[in-house]
């Protein structure tokens, strides 16, 4: 079982230390000579104003409650998809079920107003 | 479980790094000439033939760059961001099956890295962690601008994600199995994107917004955000992000031409198993002009459009997709 997996962790190690030697190769050869002009963030060419990261809108919120909800449904589909062929029309007439489950939410959602974007 | 096998896998990991890392520095001359082929310019043809070694004097340069580190940034999370972002794009594709098996110095080597059964569960968890990096790298910027591009690159990925995922399910439902290898060899006659269009089409438009690519290239809508999540990179870093950007976009031509268009099969290739690759790399070349094509036709989406059209078209046409393509199946038989 893990046999399957160890080439997987082999390739992980390598890409990891390659991007870590893509940093390093960055910061022996580029020069370094900041300035407080340079350092400042940019914000097309203004003086910046007011710190960087700020409240952020309700809106991403609502989408990342609703990506969960829905990823979860994602993930049941896999395995059904997997053994459908032999449970036939008993597996059929069960996920349109659960796709009708999942369709009422999904309409709630919709009237609710939750995907409008502003 | 002998030492051979261990540098087998070695061996293939640094093969797949090196073709991934050198399929990146070609797209980017691949794009910028049918760019400019597109837009009646000639494009990058100076640095050696037919532009050939542009992509080496563009990291070169890159190398010599100066890297900046705002003001008010989160140093160790800016660092690290870049890492985080290209390590997924580089392992994504490690379940990919590039050939049947072929015998090397006497020893029967299949074409592939990994062929675990869960491979597409695999693919879609490794797409998640991907989002990180671009999210934090907009946090950790103390930029408007980074911050704003890094929210929209989260909130598009993750709503796309959903009608990727169900995307695959079409090729499982249809093969009983979530092997990548199960899935290429139900496809020896006929492929799926016969059988399922739709599925295919949700793939080609998820699969555009998941890398960010245009018309859904919100995330770096340069008239709005400058460049978006990665505005405050410079050097190395930014390489970082690119590279990452066009892994991706092989990486999902690699995925999508095996769910859908036969992944390395292809006339003779029982005979020829080296005709794999060739195969798999024909298909991945279109793919690629096609995202290229797409991109210097359609104009950019709106970000309000973009998010409803994932969530009001692709969402419940990706519902209506798997119940059509598993009435199919029971009809079908077998």
């Amino acid at each position: 079982m893990l046999n399957d997996y160890l080439p997987i962790i082999i390739l992980l190690v390598l890409a990891t230390v390659l991007g870590f030697l893509v940093l390093i190769i960055g910061a022996l050869f580029g020069p370094r000579r900041p300035t407080q002009r340079k350092a400042a963030p940019y914000e097309s060419g203004m003086i910046p104003y007011g710190p960087g990261t700020r409240r952020i809108s309700v809106r991403y919120y609502l989408v990342a409650v609703l990506f969960i909800l829905f990823d979860i449904e994602t993930v049941f589909f896999l395995p059904w998809a997997v053994v459908f062929r032999q449970l036939g029309w008993f597996a059929l007439i069960e996920m349109l079920v659960f796709i009708g489950i999942l369709l009422i939410g999904f309409v709630y959602v919709w009237k609710k107003g939750a995907l409008e974007w502003e | 479980m002998d030492a051979a096998l261990i540098w087998e896998w070695i061996i293939k990991s640094v093969v797949i790094l090196l073709v991934m890392t050198g399929g990146f520095a070609y797209v980017t001359l691949y794009e910028r000439r049918v760019l400019a082929r597109m837009q009646v310019r000639i494009g990058p043809n100076r640095v050696g033939w037919q532009g050939l070694l542009q992509p080496v004097a563009d990291g070169i340069k890159l190398i010599f760059k100066e890297e900046l580190t705002p003001v008010g940034a989160d140093r160790l999370i800016f660092i690290l961001a870049p890492v985080i972002t290209v390590i997924p794009a580089l392992i994504v594709t490690a379940v990919v099956p590039w050939g049947t098996e072929v015998n090397l110095f006497g020893r029967i080597v299949p074409l592939r890295l990994a062929d675990i059964n869960v491979a597409v569960l695999y693919i879609l968890s490794v797409t998640s962690i991907s989002v990180y990096g671009i999210t934090l790298a907009g946090w950790s910027s103390n930029n408007k601008y980074a911050m704003l591009g890094g929210l929209r690159a989260t909130a598009q990925m993750i709503s796309y994600e959903l009608a990727l995922g169900m995307a695959f399910v079409g090729p499982i439902l249809w093969t009983g199995s979530m092997s990548l290898g199960d899935i290429v060899s139900a496809q020896k006659n006929l492929w799926f994107v016969v059988i399922m269009p739709l599925g295919f089409i949700i793939y080609v438009i998820a699969s555009l917004a998941e890398v960010n690519r245009s018309p859904f290239d919100m995330p770096e809508a340069e008239q709005e955000l400058t460049a978006g999540y990665h505005t405050e990179y410079s050097g190395m870093k930014f390489a970082l992000f690119f590279m990452a950007e066009y892994i991706k976009m092989i990486g999902v031509s690699m995925i999508g031409a095996t769910l859908f268009l036969g992944g390395y099969q292809g006339p003779f290739v029982d005979a020829y198993p080296w005709l794999g690759p060739i195969y798999l790399f024909i298909k991945v070349a279109l793919w690629l002009f096609f995202m290229i094509w797409v991109r210097a036709t359609l104009p950019r989406f709106r970000y309000d459009r973009l998010m409803a059209f994932g969530w009001k078209v692709l969402l419940p046409l990706s519902l209506l997709y798997i119940v059509v393509t598993a009435v199919l199946r029971l009809l079908v038989g077998g």
